[in-house]
């Protein structure tokens, strides 16, 4: 018996199982339920360790099931796989002590819990996918667990936010769906393989190539909120503060964006996208992205919303990255996974500690928000600066990067894209860091819990203080072994220069 | 054991079982409930036993009486009626489970001899060998359907019901005189001595025609499907279950038989006006199926539009046979589980809340969260989502389709999937909406949740089981040698 090809399945079930069970508790089993959560967050944090260590020594874990006749469903844990299951397994861990926090005594928490689960299960079996269609499978499975997050408050604004995202996000399915299918009759398989399984395929077949790449990427885009399928963003922000978290920085923004890692490398393979001539396209598309979101943020008055469209141009990084198609912009863009993960989602908990603790919603109200929160609020700089792109924080790593990589492969544009962007950066959070920090505070604040002599629950206060750190150590330690900026390396010199 | 299982002859077990269990119910009227549940479980382990028989021994054959055809009558099975035999009792075991609770005392006099009744025919058919034989099971089946359809009374169902019966009749009729041109140019009703002297005749056009149109306006393809929205969304929702999900199968089956064994070889341009007709079909069920105001007649549209798939294959089979085909029968299953576990949740929701207006659903499903979770994930398989029996069933098509460059229908298949998602989560909506909880309601048994849910998760169970299922169904090869894969 051998319990390697089991591991990867038993990541799924850690956070499966618990969601199942979660559904069917009484709404104030609330003992059980937050056992539950945390339990199977650790235990999939010891799986993925066990088996960080074991890719490391050069074990391989894979699990695979029958699907169709000639399809399996395959769970590979590779070093790209890795990267998005590890972010994504303490991303949860943290968000589950804060939805904890955040959530005490709202109605329908069995409820939430249960597709929270289910959403991070989704997002970890993306991360794990060994072939095309496991990939699309638990694809639809994370459309299908968020939409019920994403309309959790049940208002009508939410309803209709969950309206657009299932628009988008059905059609950007369908699409992926069509692309999928289309590639496996003409190659016959879906496997993920570094350099992509395409080689092979004769010259007839190049422009069929191309429109399945606009496809996939198309599928993928919707949840990568690439302009112009970004509508649906902006607007589930009416969702809870601890799913916007998840959301962005890792459930299903993160997924579309890992989606088109996978299909650059390990699906068409760098040299072959850029031979078929479709990676330029998708890099202007994403420097579009990047500076349209910028733009748009600068005009937010709501927080959160504000938040959101720094998410459509930063989530761009990573496909930009990608899609300049040499080995040190990849690193640049595959670590970025991570960076903007852990600082968007410090953001998020920050903007809901203060909505939470303050009814703080618009960016007008913070005056002077630093002195009554300051722990927040340091948090809360630390991720609008590591967003600027300021040393010592994890973002600069992923733009120095992106710009050497640029410059190396000749394409000298992305830097002004870059520096433009920064500048919109700072330019829609620097405000906001003056206004809380040197701005008097106004009378009262719109609506004021007391927790104490602190300014705020631990639950709510801890997550983001851990999050902002690992982001700041990220960005001075990015050269210690195990960081995230040495295995983004490991996985550039694996597309790129081994035999 | 083994040997004991293949002695049986499960066939004959199949159909007089349910025969004799709906004597009894008619008998024993107080009973009935017993009775019922006993004997469709009783099926259901028949059907194992048949399973096993044709596994180990391949295609099964009995002759009647000793007397073999063309003088006798032959009961045939190969992996196609195997599943079509698995799901009727799969599907019927779910539904009779449910109808325990859900008919009262008088009604359950009533439904359950009426219900083994059409058990009988149905397993009849899909065990018959020859074309007058499934003649008169289909007849059986139609007139025990639309029993079934009234047994609610009242104005909507008898009305519902008498079109039904019209439909039904002129269903039967077109395809008996198809039969006779048949019996009368060939000198046989078996399907495999007519597969074989068969040939392209002004007699046999007719008779394909005439057949074609009665087992079509069965199977209520677009345009014959006028009369299965009242009749379905007027019967009592185990009954709409059953008529949704597996009577309408019963003539898709005669009328897929048929094709495959004798006139698909004759060619002729009928199977792309069957595409076409698909094509109607999903795009005008979804569309109707959209803009519905009653939950009971978006299922109804719904099924309508599923049916359309189904057809899909016949433009496909001409050069990808396996696939195509393959992908209908597992269509054909996973949306018989699928749809009578909607049509069950339905009927959950026209209990608890006493009304099945989808705008008012809010408070309803939001006290019935299994239902609702019944709902959704046998709507995922609609819709053709991963994992789902439905989504191996579109993967399969859409390969098909894709392999032959046929991108009108590829666009059908994807945009009936998006649509059918569009009337899947109108109704979805309304469990996460705010609702003030004041309202009278009558309680829904546990049993009739469960059974709703269990469907509901065959349903997505089946997108693991592609392999297993797909191979059973391939014994006796009845779609023919594989193409070649891509």
């Amino acid at each position: 018996m051998n319990w390697d090809a089991w591991i990867p399945l038993l990541v799924i079930a850690s956070s499966l199982l618990p969601g199942l069970i979660i559904f069917f508790l009484a709404e104030d089993r609330k003992r059980l339920r937050t056992t539950l959560n945390l339990a199977g967050a650790l235990v999939k944090l010891a799986l993925v360790c066990w088996m960080l260590w074991g890719v490391y020594h050069e074990h391989h874990y894979e699990t695979r099931l029958t699907l169709l006749p000639d399809l399996e469903l395959v769970l590979r844990a590779g070093p790209l796989s890795l990267l998005f299951l590890t972010l994504s397994t303490i991303l949860w861990l943290v968000t589950t002590v804060y939805a904890i926090g955040y959530l005490e005594d709202s109605p329908h928490r069995s409820r939430f819990f249960g597709f929270f689960s289910l959403c991070v299960t989704a997002t970890v079996g993306v991360a794990l996918s060994g072939n095309l269609i496991t990939f699309l499978l638990f694809y639809e499975l994370l459309t299908l667990s968020t939409y019920p997050l994403v309309v959790h408050r049940g208002t009508e604004v939410a309803r209709r936010a969950g309206q657009s995202y299932l628009v988008h996000t059905i059609f950007g399915g369908a699409l992926l769906l069509l692309g999928t299918v289309w590639l496996y009759t003409l190659t016959g398989t879906l496997e993920f393989t570094p350099r992509g399984f395409l080689n092979d395929l004769g010259e007839e077949h190049r422009p069929a190539l191309v429109i399945i790449f606009a496809l996939l990427i198309a599928g993928l885009g919707v949840k990568a909120a690439l302009v112009p399928l970004h509508g649906w963003l902006p607007q589930a922000m009416v969702a809870p503060a601890p799913v916007s978290a998840l959301l962005h920085a890792v459930a299903v923004v993160k997924a579309g964006a890992f989606g088109i890692v996978r299909v650059i490398y390990d699906v068409f393979g760098v040299d072959f996208a850029a031979g078929l001539g479709v990676t330029e396209p998708l890099a202007w598309l994403a420097a579009t992205t990047i500076i349209y979101g910028s733009l748009r943020a600068l005009f937010q008055d709501d927080l959160k919303r504000r938040l959101a469209f720094s998410t459509i141009s930063q989530v761009s990084y990573i496909t930009l990255g990608v899609a300049i198609a040499g080995p040190i912009a990849t690193i640049g863009g595959v670590v970025h996974l991570v960076h903007q993960g852990l600082m968007k989602i410090t953001l998020f908990f920050c903007a809901g500690n203060l909505a939470e603790t303050l009814g703080i919603h618009k960016v007008s109200e913070m005056s002077g928000v630093g002195r009554r929160m300051p722990w927040t609020m340091t948090a809360f700089t630390i991720g609008a600066f590591g967003m600027i792109g300021a040393p010592p924080v994890a973002g600069f790593i992923s733009k120095w990067y992106l710009g050497l990589g640029a410059l190396e492969a000749g394409q000298e544009w992305v830097i002004f894209v870059l520096a433009g962007s920064s500048l919109l950066n700072a330019a829609y959070f620097l405000p906001i860091l003056h206004r809380a920090w040197f701005q008097e505070p106004q009378d009262a604040w719109p609506e004021e819990h007391h927790f104490g002599n602190k300014e705020t629950a631990w639950a709510l206060l801890l997550p983001p203080l851990v999050t902002a750190l690992m982001a700041l150590g990220m960005g001075m330690l990015a050269s210690a072994p195990f960081s995230p900026l040495g295995w983004a390396q490991f996985i550039s010199q694996r597309e790129f220069y081994r035999p | 054991m083994g040997a004991l299982l293949s002695e049986i002859s499960w066939g004959v077990v199949l159909i007089l079982l349910p025969l004799a269990g709906g004597i009894a119910c008619f008998l024993f009227p107080r009973a009935a409930k017993v009775l019922g549940l006993v004997s469709v479980f009783a099926v259901l382990l028949s059907v194992s036993g048949l399973g096993w028989n044709i596994k180990v021994n391949g295609i099964y054959r009995h002759a009647i009486g000793g007397w073999n055809a063309p003088l006798g009558i032959d009961l045939y099975a190969d992996g196609l009626s195997l599943l079509m035999l698995a799901a009727t009792a799969l599907v019927g075991f779910g539904i009779s489970v449910y109808s325990a609770d859900y008919f009262e005392r008088e009604d359950a006099a009533r439904f359950w001899p009426i219900w083994l009744l059409l058990l009988a025919a149905l397993n009849a058919l899909f065990l018959s060998a020859d074309v007058f034989n499934l003649y008169v099971t289909l007849e059986l089946m139609g007139l025990a359907a639309v029993a079934l359809a009234a047994l609610a009374g009242g104005r909507d169902a008898l009305g519902g019901a008498m079109r039904y019966l019209l439909a039904s009749l002129l269903g039967s009729l077109a395809y008996l005189f198809g039969v006779a041109l048949l019996y009368h140019g060939f000198g046989s009703m078996d399907i495999a001595m007519l597969a074989v002297r068969v040939e392209a005749s002004p007699a046999v056009w007719a008779a394909l025609g005439l057949m074609s149109v009665g087992l079509l306006l069965k199977t209520a393809l677009f345009p014959l499907h006028f009369w299965l929205p009242p009749a379905h969304a007027s019967a009592p929702a185990p009954v709409s279950a059953l008529l949704s999900a597996l009577v309408v199968k019963g003539s898709f089956y005669i009328l897929l038989r048929l094709w495959l064994e004798i006139f698909g070889p004759l060619g002729g341009g009928v199977d792309t006006l069957f595409g076409l007709l698909g094509t109607g079909a999903i795009l005008w069920g979804s569309l109707q199926a959209l803009r519905q105001t009653r939950l009971k007649l978006l299922v109804a549209y719904s099924t309508v539009a599923q049916i359309g798939y189904f057809f899909i294959s016949f433009p496909l089979a001409a050069s990808a046979g396996v696939t195509a085909w393959s992908a209908a029968a597992y269509l054909v299953l996973s949306h018989a589980l699928a749809k009578a576990a909607m049509f069950l949740a339905t009927g959950n929701v026209l209990r608890f809340g006493g009304h099945d207006r989808i705008a008012d659903l809010d408070r309803v499903v939001q006290r019935l969260p299994l239902t609702a979770c019944a709902f959704a994930l046998a709507g995922v398989s609609i819709m053709g989502l991963p994992p789902s029996g439905g989504f191996v069933g579109k993967w399969l098509l859409l390969q098909a389709a894709l392999t032959q460059d046929r991108w009108d229908l590829v666009s059908v298949i994807i945009l009936g999937g998006v649509l059918a998602a569009g009337y899947v989560f109108k109704v979805i909506g309304h469990a996460f909406t705010l609702a003030d909880i004041s309202h009278e309601s009558r309680e829904v048994p546990a049993k009739m949740e469960w059974a709703a849910l269990l469907l509901a998760f065959g349903a997505i169970l089946l997108g693991f089981l592609a392999s297993p299922v797909l191979s059973l169904v391939g014994i006796g090869v009845p779609f023919g040698v594989s193409e070649v894969s891509p």
